[in-house]
């Protein structure tokens, strides 16, 4: 089928977030592939925001931009909006503006037949239903479930605004609405970036969080903290993003899987503590949700600005690991790997995201666990004599114990230190053998690097690069390209920092595609394994990159 | 039965021959001696400072991590291991300084540790500059025309907030430090003792200037009367009193729900959750989002 693309268009506080959730649930009931992205502005009301969601029958998971529906809820989402309408696509508004639409006065029939202007957004729900050929039925059953808890009167007033929507619609869908999505007997599990990361650190066997709010990390320990019984973290919404850090960091000393999550600035305060958790040999999971700088930049928009900034992150030299998942697929693998490699290696690991990646609800077909869980890397203290915490060894990692755990005293030390963690100024012996002992780490962790992965590079003598979130927008820029007879390939990065050994194959262009200005990979790959860059394709605009976009500035 | 020997080190100091520290570092040891605590049950946790090397010199873990930090480690290792003794140890321009953000907020959360703060009124390790208690017009390295911002006042910031345990000892004192150490770490709830310290290398006055200010509160001090206790420390009359300052009235701690409620062990020693419990919360994520 031809892939359909509804923008709800809103101000804050008028029910945008309501339409769409309630929307993206019904056609995950109906058995299609739903994937939904945010763009809202920095205000808890007022505003203009748009709730866009994508449907097909297999997974896409990538965003775009141009609507077959635009639904707007008031005059000025209609102004601002109407532009991203495609040529054949409508609008469902309350008034008549323009030949393809649907004109209801929701909130006229609202307050008179249903006695409250609260069904506008049920009647709404009714009428995209309608419009994209979905069953009144399916929606009714996700209403049902949606309000059981307050009672029958509310799920009965709601299915009559769901059908007066649908019921008005139907009517004026006539001549103008394409569309019909017959109920699957396929089954998508939508998630959000934000849920899928959550519940992958709990599944890798998270049990301490502390942040501080952010936008767009905060979801994260807001998920955490509201699921507390169920997945057992205990969360602290700390005083300033230094000391979420330092909690993190003191509880991981103490045996706990920890982790901190926090944007651009945030990060920035939390850089003296990875150094901390690099010097001391302890685990440290930190989630960094890019949005656009520099200082508070655009809070609500999404960027990919942080790259070489994470990767450099904190003073004097120790090993580290950069990871960026690519959707939410992957942000599950990634997690895992991340609490894994953290343990391993006694290192901080920072974990790429963005606000696009966060809030986004992709649709996995098959969320399949059973390859995921926790490995624990801690030392049986019941096989060792003397303890040293900080013991050289040849791949540089020592045995680690928490304090408490046995008699063996377990230390830590942010000073230079000896293999017992005492201050050391032996300059020529201990010294040199610690500052080696985690440059061993850095080596080890190197060999356990993925490579990127490769698409459609046969043949292609032109290939897009990238990293992180934007991969599944460049797999379908690849499409449209080919659509234009130009024939291109990807490679995307997902483990950046240590780069992983890769031969780039020969003989290629390639372009690097970034949702920043100054094409970070490319700085980074050109430094690393010195290959040319043909060109870049780079949009700082707030707003994520999606195929259409790749296609129009593509030039090569 | 535990000794002073059990926590004997072998570390080399790096602190200046007869400096009041070896008396608070004394007493500490003498108060885990009388609550039989063993040196792998305790974790000492510190910044950066010449405090802050403390816990190097006795046999117990610790975390010596950043400057200004202490306390938000702490707070970590007490909730991840809370069958461990957890104390900070560090000095006013770690923890008043530094790290005054992470103390106020101390006060708030009120977790289970106890923290000491050596205060000399003036950063020792980089050489004598003012700290955040240094009086005005005190002439100090990077301050010679003398301090000209006020002290501040950190033990009525404790009050004010009803810390549950204010203390102030004397280092010149190690038995009574020693007594206070023993109340505050049997106190529940955050447990402040600071410590007042004559420095022999950068400090301005001699021990005497001390001995005329230092006094004992008498038995007819009632530490648990606020409006006292705040009196006692804004008294401006020069002198400086020592004992239990204040007690605060009883209040929830820090994580004590988490540990009524989820678990009172150590986190590490929990199972990871089941992978047929994240399937479940998973079919049941798009639900959840939408009940709000």
């Amino acid at each position: 089928m031809e892939d359909i693309n509804i923008v709800i268009a809103g101000s804050a506080g008028e029910g945008v977030q309501t339409v769409g959730d309630v929307l993206v649930e019904t056609i995950a009931v109906h058995g299609y592939s739903v994937f939904a992205w945010q763009e809202f502005e920095s205000r808890i009301r007022g505003g203009q925001n748009s709730y866009s969601i994508r449907i097909s029958d297999k997974p896409v998971n990538a965003p775009r931009m141009k609507a077959d529906i635009l639904l707007a809820l008031n005059e000025g989402a209609c102004n601002k909006y109407e532009p991203l309408i495609k040529q054949d696509g409508i609008l469902i508004a309350q008034k008549k503006t323009r030949e393809r639409m649907i004109a209801i006065a929701f909130s006229e029939i609202a307050q008179r037949e249903l006695g409250n202007r609260i069904y506008i957004n049920t009647m709404v729900i009714g009428a995209l239903v309608a419009a994209v050929g979905m069953e009144l039925e399916v929606l009714n059953h996700v209403l049902t479930r949606k309000f059981a808890k307050k009672g029958d009167k509310v799920v009965s007033d709601n299915l009559v605004a769901a059908g007066k929507g649908y019921t008005l619609a139907r009517e004026g869908c006539r001549g103008i609405c394409p569309w019909l999505l017959p109920k699957l007997d396929t089954h998508y599990t939508p998630i959000a970036g934000k849920e899928a990361l959550s519940t992958a650190a709990a599944l890798a066997g998270c049990r301490f969080m502390a942040a501080y709010p952010m936008s767009p990390s905060t979801d994260i320990i807001t998920i955490l903290s509201q699921n507390e019984k169920e997945l057992g973290v205990f969360t602290e919404q700390a005083e300033d993003e230094i000391a979420a850090v330092n909690m993190a960091i003191g509880a991981s000393f103490a045996g706990a899987r920890a982790m901190t999550a926090t944007s651009g600035g945030g990060f920035a305060l939390m850089v003296e503590a990875i150094s901390l958790a690099g010097m001391t040999e302890t685990p440290l999971v930190i989630i960094l949700a890019q949005r656009p700088g520099p200082a508070t930049g655009l809070p609500t928009r999404t960027a990919q600005g942080d790259l070489l900034f994470a990767i450099n992150a904190g003073h004097g030299e120790f090993p580290k690991l950069v990871l960026a998942p690519a959707d939410a697929d992957d942000i599950f693998k990634k997690i895992m790997r991340a609490f894994n490699l953290a343990d391993k290696y006694q290192i901080p690991v920072i974990v790429l995201t963005d606000q696009f990646l966060l809030d986004s609800i992709f649709s996995v077909q098959d969320i399949n666990l059973s390859q995921l869980g926790p490995t624990y890397y801690l030392t049986d203290p019941f096989k060792i004599q003397d303890y040293k915490r900080y013991l050289v060894t040849d791949n540089g990692v020592s045995p680690r114990l928490y304090p408490g755990q046995a008699t063996h005293l377990v230390t830590a030390d942010s000073d230079e230190h000896d293999s017992h963690g005492h201050i050391t100024e032996d300059l020529s012996g201990t010294v040199i053998r610690m500052v080696e002992k985690r440059l061993a780490k850095y080596r080890a962790l190197k060999g356990e690097i993925n490579p990127p992965e490769e698409a459609d590079i046969e043949g292609a003598d032109k290939i897009l690069v990238g990293w992180g979130s934007s991969r599944n927008a460049i797999l379908e820029g690849i499409e449209l390209l080919r659509e234009d007879d130009i024939r291109v390939g990807m490679i995307h990065f997902t483990e950046l920092w240590p780069l992983p050994e890769y031969r780039f194959p020969e003989s290629k262009q390639y372009w690097i595609v970034e949702n920043n200005t100054t094409a970070q990979l490319g700085r980074l790959l050109r430094s690393e394994y010195g290959i040319t860059i043909a060109g870049v394709i780079n949009r700082y605009d707030g707003l994520p990159l999606t195929a259409g976009y790749i296609r129009r500035n593509f030039n090569g | 039965m535990v000794s002073i020997e059990d926590y004997k080190g072998n570390v080399e100091f790096q602190w200046c021959p007869g400096c009041s520290n070896f008396s608070i570092l004394n007493a500490i040891k003498m108060a885990f001696v009388e609550l039989e605590k063993m040196p792998h049950e305790l974790c000492l946790v510190s910044g950066i400072g010449q405090a802050a090397k403390l816990p190097h010199y006795l046999r117990c873990n610790f975390f010596n991590g950043l400057h200004g930090r202490a306390i938000p480690a702490a707070l970590g290792i007490h909730v991840a291991n809370p069958l461990l003794t957890t104390i900070v140890v560090t000095g006013e321009g770690d923890c008043y300084g530094e790290g005054g953000n992470h103390f106020i907020h101390a006060l708030r959360r009120n977790p289970d540790i106890t923290a000491v703060v050596h205060n000399n009124e003036f950063y020792a390790l980089t050489k004598g500059q003012a700290s955040p208690t240094t009086r005005i017009g005190e002439r100090r390295t990077l301050q010679i025309q003398g301090v000209e911002i006020a002290p501040l006042n950190m033990p009525a910031i404790a009050i004010a907030h009803n810390c549950p345990f204010v203390a102030r000892g004397f280092a010149g004192d190690s038995m009574q430090l020693k007594s206070l150490l023993v109340e505050a770490i049997k106190n529940p709830g955050l447990s402040y003792v600071e410590v007042i310290q004559p420095c022999i290398t950068w400090g301005t006055h001699p021990l005497s200037w001390y001995k005329e200010r230092v006094y004992k509160l008498g038995g007819d001090y009632d530490p648990t009367n606020r409006q006292a206790a705040l009196e006692k420390v804004l008294d401006t009359d020069d002198k400086i009193p020592t004992g239990i300052l204040f007690r605060g009235s009883p209040r929830k701690t820090f994580a004590e729900r988490f540990r009524k409620e989820i678990t009172n062990r150590p986190l590490a020693e929990l199972e990871p959750v089941s992978k047929e419990k994240i399937s479940e919360f998973i079919s049941r994520l798009r639900m959840s989002s939408t009940l709000q």
